[in-house]
């Protein structure tokens, strides 16, 4: 199941393939996180990959000049140098981490089947984001419609005859 | 279901899911790609965020994740549309071409 997810996400980068998102969901399910793993699937595969999606289909990529030419020498060799680099310092502080994990294991955690209802981690869940949280809810909400707000202003087209700027050599972007 | 795999499988999983995207980001240069490589990263951490939370039988965790996605979220569509825009005006640009900021 692990070995699934990292091929999938050897492929995004590699390919343009987004399989890893629902191999971290399965995870997600494993874990007995389930509220996490249908909003991993909700929001990734129901919003952000469509996104990536239409954008691509708007844009289009060519796939052929991509991986020949190297602008900066060396770079690609140093960057796979840095990504074992990187694997290899984190593998070993976890595994060095390992002893102190086991601290506390699975109290205080309502999992569903075990020791809750079947509904138990999204009340859990839910009880924490209104709770303890729920400043930090609002914001989220204020940060996603300044995004959205902000995007639709960016990609506009605006009219020559408003008067905004003649949006530099382009034309389109303001 | 807990205890069937330990944690550690699950950070190292995440270890080597943010080493590829962090290669990713270096090697592509199409700034498409380098978005998703920047998702793959965020979720990483979302694995070890959740896999930690359990281990350590605290909510909170899954309630960061929760707030994670949020700003992967508004970062993919703040992305998508300054790329989009970008691309309408100089088709096919990759990472490289813009690197000065003249628009």
């Amino acid at each position: 199941m692990i070995a699934v997810a990292a091929l999938a996400a050897t492929g995004v980068a590699c390919a343009q393939s987004s399989v890893t998102l629902f191999g971290v969901a399965v995870q997600f399910v494993a874990l007995g996180a389930h509220f996490v793993a249908v909003v991993q699937i909700i929001v990734y595969a129901g919003a952000i990959v469509v996104l990536f999606l239409f954008v691509i289909m708007l844009l289009g990529i060519d796939r052929t000049m991509d991986l020949q030419v190297e602008p900066i020498p060396l770079q690609r060799p140093l960057a796979l140098v840095m990504g074992v680099g990187l694997v290899g310092l984190l593998g070993a502080a976890i595994v060095r981490a390992r002893d102190s994990l086991a601290i506390n294991p699975g109290t205080g955690l309502a999992v569903a089947g075990e020791n809750a209802g079947h509904d138990a981690n999204i009340q859990q869940l839910g009880a924490s984001l209104y709770g303890d949280y729920v400043f930090a809810l609002e914001l989220a909400s204020v940060l996603l419609i300044v995004a959205v707000t902000g995007t639709v202003l960016v990609t506009r087209r605006w009219p020559r005859s408003a008067g905004l700027g003649d949006g530099g050599q382009g034309g389109s972007d303001q | 279901m807990i205890a069937v795999i330990e944690p550690t499988w699950y950070l190292l999983l995440s270890a080597l899911l943010f080493s590829i995207g962090a290669v990713g980001l270096l090697i592509r240069r199409n700034p498409l790609v380098m978005v998703m490589c920047i998702e793959l990263m965020l979720n990483a951490a979302n694995l070890s965020f959740v896999a930690l939370s359990v281990q350590l039988g605290n909510i909170d965790g899954q309630t960061a994740v929760f707030f994670v996605m949020v700003v992967a979220a508004a970062e993919a569509v703040v992305g998508l549309g300054i790329l989009v825009s970008i691309l309408r005006a100089r088709p096919g640009a990759t990472a490289d071409d813009l690197a000065e900021l003249k628009g």
